[in-house]
């Protein structure tokens, strides 16, 4: 038994009859690709994961990248092969511009190839995740002579990327960064300063690392206006290509995390390191936020990569491990755990929850898509509907990704709070995804105070009303009629809560902030709902033939998330309206 | 330097398919991969083009209801074309057959030289490319794990029991090739897009000649006459250490040729 099965038949099932990808193949952009490469590539690349990226993890946890005193970080050593295969097979330039080397696939397939990623080795995919994040801030913002350089190498991996935002007193705050960039008058500048939490800042995997860099150039603006963006090669590039001198920037630490700990997490150095900038001076923060959708999807996938793994280890484990005769087993028989109603409980919870999330996050990306490949008004509306996904990507999915892979220690028992079983690197993993690219409560203030006001509400409410036809639609087949009664009966919450927040959001600020996170929940499981819904039908509609247990199975995880998850969802609405008062009530030494 | 290499398809290992009652056979009528033992020769193939500097590699396989998409990983780990014996007579053909048949399909390609792993991991008959020679009149190499081209000749390290034979050979020739002996490529991004448009041509029975009794169960000159379940493993042996149990260990170790 592999240590992880490409998913790729759910894949595919969420691609071709969930998102309907294949709407994307008759545009423009996307005309020279169709779905049957696209399924082609999936299979290739899941085979590549699981049997050359997978088998990392467990080196990545317990080895870890480590620190040297001269500066240099090293990876384990199993990471250096894969790293080499991967940037050999040229996986990472799959969604990218043609013309520097890219395949111009749309991103929702970048989605499917990055989840199986994730799930093989978390730690090992952020250079990738990194990467991607650089060449879109090039793409979106770099010169002509900026892509050039840079692009080409970035797409196949043979160079990596960073992001430098944060310092040490500059997180969730960009604002208060104090990073400086003196211009010295031959167009590039002069960067000093140190930034921390540089994922992938150093390694011994590339041969050279391109930092994008925040920082203030003489006379800037105070707060996020006055930030630029400057590209500090680690080793200066020469006009013919070749790698030059070596910038001043160094590691001079690596932190020591609960998860993670192939991927090092380092603090930077910048002692007069030569950048240029990238965009215009003070744009730096505009340039970001054209990352950040993309950025934040990925990390919401993460959350959904991860409970996969984890779940899929925990189902095995439940085939193996006997304890105890289940309800209806022969007396004297020690039953395989997967026999007992609470173990079953568990496990539906995470099939059910991961088939959700990959509705989800899969129409995030393919929104993505339909917004850059249509025009006008229909591009408009695209765009609306993925920025409004995109908290919801990120924050229900790594939430999820929280509690699914703490479902998958549990169903391990004692052994599964004891390392050698491997399943707690998946939960110390998955704990970082709420926490970067914006905390969850900075998505869902997102969520309140940007996009439910999106046209007064309408961009939520227009999906709403297209949940009640789902809604309708399940009500005619017997076995999901409850699923739709409790989907009218969600919206109609979903609805009056959205309704409240922006009335009294208006008023107060600390109305919406107060209830924003038990709404991100609300609305991320109600539009999951919508998207399950779907599902459903598709499913129902295919109970026969080749593939009857496979559509069955579909159904049925359908099932249970309206019967048994979505409740959840209107029982949040205490929280959602009941304001800041409660919050705020206690004082500090009362809460003491 | 034009390589032929012969590849199966066969279902996908983890998702066994089960067996005909009926035939006795492996049911094939689901979707089939490139079978791994074959991944090693087709790596092999494409460094040995490599090393020459010029030259093809060409697939040639058999399947009996068409299917394509193990063919399309070896075309996108890099080899040039395909030739895919296909057509629904073949049901039941046994390896004088497929020898045969694959012989008759290689033999016009102008060949250098013939790879094909040692064994099917669905069929294990094992006797496919030393027939092929057969059929052609061309020498056979088994057991390769290294081939290296010299002039007209090859020189070729066969595995044996104790460590390899070092055997030397004239093109054209059929090798053999060990499974795991080289490690074969992923198929990159931009060969499974190139391999979109490299050309696969079916060939019929009939195209090759063959007519329906010389093929598929009328042609088989063998017959499985019966499946038997794989003996259930045997309860291990207890030593009981006596303060001598080593000893036990080590003539155990010998027996099995391990030290």
């Amino acid at each position: 038994m592999p240590d992880y099965t490409p998913p790729l038949r759910d894949i595919s099932f969420v691609l071709d009859e969930v998102v309907e990808f294949q709407d994307l193949f008759a545009t423009e952009a996307f005309g020279h690709v169709d779905a049957d490469t696209v399924h082609t590539v999936l299979a290739e690349v899941g085979r590549f994961m699981a049997e050359v990226v997978a088998p990392t993890n467990r080196d990545g946890d317990v080895i870890g990248s480590s620190w040297q005193p001269d500066g240099s970080v090293i990876t384990p050593d199993s990471f250096k092969p894969a790293y080499r295969q991967m940037v050999a097979a040229g996986y990472g330039a799959i969604p990218f511009d043609p013309d520097f080397g890219g395949g111009g696939f749309p991103w929702v397939s970048a989605i499917a190839i990055q989840e199986m990623l994730t799930s093989a080795n978390m730690a090992f995919s952020l250079w990738a995740l990194l990467t991607q994040g650089a060449i879109d801030a090039f793409t979106h913002h770099g010169s002509d002579e900026q892509k050039a350089m840079y692009l080409p190498k970035m797409l196949t991996g043979e160079w990596t990327g960073t992001m430098n935002l944060t310092e040490p007193h500059a997180g969730s705050d960009v604002g208060a960064l104090t990073s400086k960039a003196e211009p010295v008058g031959d167009g590039s500048y002069r960067i000093t300063g140190q930034k921390i939490y540089i994922t992938y800042g150093e390694q011994d995997l590339s041969e050279n690392i391109i930092h994008l860099v925040l920082a203030r150039t003489p006379g800037a603006a105070p707060g996020t206006r006055g930030i630029s963006m400057f590209v500090v090669p680690k080793f200066l590039v020469n006009d013919d290509g070749s790698l030059g001198e070596r910038n001043g920037v160094s590691c001079v630490s690596i932190e020591h995390k609960l998860g993670i700990h192939g991927s090092p997490t380092c603090v930077l150095a910048y002692e007069n390191a030569i950048g240029w900038l990238v965009g215009e001076d003070g744009d730096g923060m505009r340039n970001m936020f054209t990352m950040m959708n993309n950025a934040r999807l990925s990390v919401g996938l993460e959350g959904l990569a991860l409970a996969e793994r984890a779940y899929q280890q925990a189902l095995q484990y439940s085939l193996d491990r006997t304890q105890g005769t289940a309800v209806g087993a022969a007396k004297g028989v020690s039953s395989p755990i997967i026999d007992h109603a609470d173990v079953r409980r568990m496990l539906m919870t995470q099939r059910s929850w991961i088939d959700a999330m990959r509705c989800l996050v899969y129409t995030n990306a393919a929104e993505i898509d339909r917004s850059k490949a249509n025009g006008g008004d229909e591009a408009r509306g695209h765009k609306e509907l993925a920025d409004l996904l995109i908290p919801l990507s990120k924050g229900l999915c790594t939430d999820l990704g929280n509690e699914l892979t703490s479902l998958a220690v549990q169903i391990h028992g004692g052994m599964g709070y004891v390392e050698e079983t491997g399943v707690a690197q998946h939960y110390r993993d998955a704990r970082i995804a709420p926490i970067y690219e914006g905390t969850n409560g900075i998505q869902a203030a997102d969520l309140v105070g940007r996009k439910l006001p999106m046209r007064g509400g309408a961009v939520v409410f227009e999906q709403l009303d297209a949940f009640d036809h789902t809604a309708a639609e399940l009500s005619k087949d017997p076995e999901l009629a409850r699923f739709g009664q409790n989907l009218t009966e969600a919206i109609e919450v979903t609805r009056e809560c959205s309704r409240w927040l922006l009335e009294n959001g208006a008023v107060d600020p600390n109305n919406a902030l107060a209830g924003s996170v038990p709404y991100l929940r609300m609305l991320g499981t109600v539009m999951c709902a919508g998207l399950v819904g779907k599902a459903a039908l598709v499913a129902a509609a295919n109970d026969t033939g080749a593939e009857a247990d496979f559509y069955r199975a579909k159904k049925i995880s359908a099932k249970f998330f309206g019967e048994q998850i979505l409740p959840t969802a209107p029982a949040l609405a205490g929280a959602v309206m009941a304001g800041p008062d409660d919050l705020f009530a206690l004082t500090p030494q009362q809460l003491a | 330097m034009k390589v032929v290499v012969c590849v199966k398809q066969i279902p996908d290992p983890a998702d066994p398919g089960a067996l005909d009652p009926e035939t006795r056979t492996l049911k094939r009528d689901v979707k089939l991969i490139l079978d791994e033992s074959d991944s090693y020769g087709v790596e092999m193939a494409l460094q040995l083009v490599d090393a020459a500097g010029e030259g093809e590699v060409i697939l040639v396989s058999m399947a009996p209801n068409g299917e394509r998409s193990g063919l399309a990983t070896a075309l996108a780990m890099g080899a040039a074309s395909a030739i895919l014996i296909s057509d629904p007579e073949l049901v039941g053909s046994d390896a004088l057959t497929t020898a045969k048949l694959l012989a008759t399909a290689v033999k016009d390609q102008g060949a250098d030289l013939i790879i094909a792993g040692s064994e099917s991991s669905d069929g294990y008959t094992g006797v496919v490319p030393e027939q092929i020679a057969g059929v052609l009149d061309l020498p056979s190499v088994t057991a390769a794990k290294s081939i290296e081209v010299d002039g007209s000749s090859i020189k070729v390290q066969r595995q044996t029991d104790g460590g390899y034979d070092d055997v030397t050979c004239p093109l054209p020739a059929v090798v053999s090739v060990t499974a795991g002996v080289v490690e074969p490529r992923y198929p990159s991004f931009k060969g499974i897009m190139a391999a979109k448009n490299k050309p696969v041509e079916e060939k019929s029975a009939a195209d090759l000649g063959f007519d329906a009794s010389q093929v598929g169960w009328a042609g088989a000159g063998q017959e499985i006459i019966e499946v038997t379940d794989a003996p259930k493993r045997q309860a291990g042996e207890v030593i009981e250490d006596d303060g001598e149990a080593f000893t036990k260990i080590v003539a155990y170790l010998e027996n099995m040729k391990v030290i």
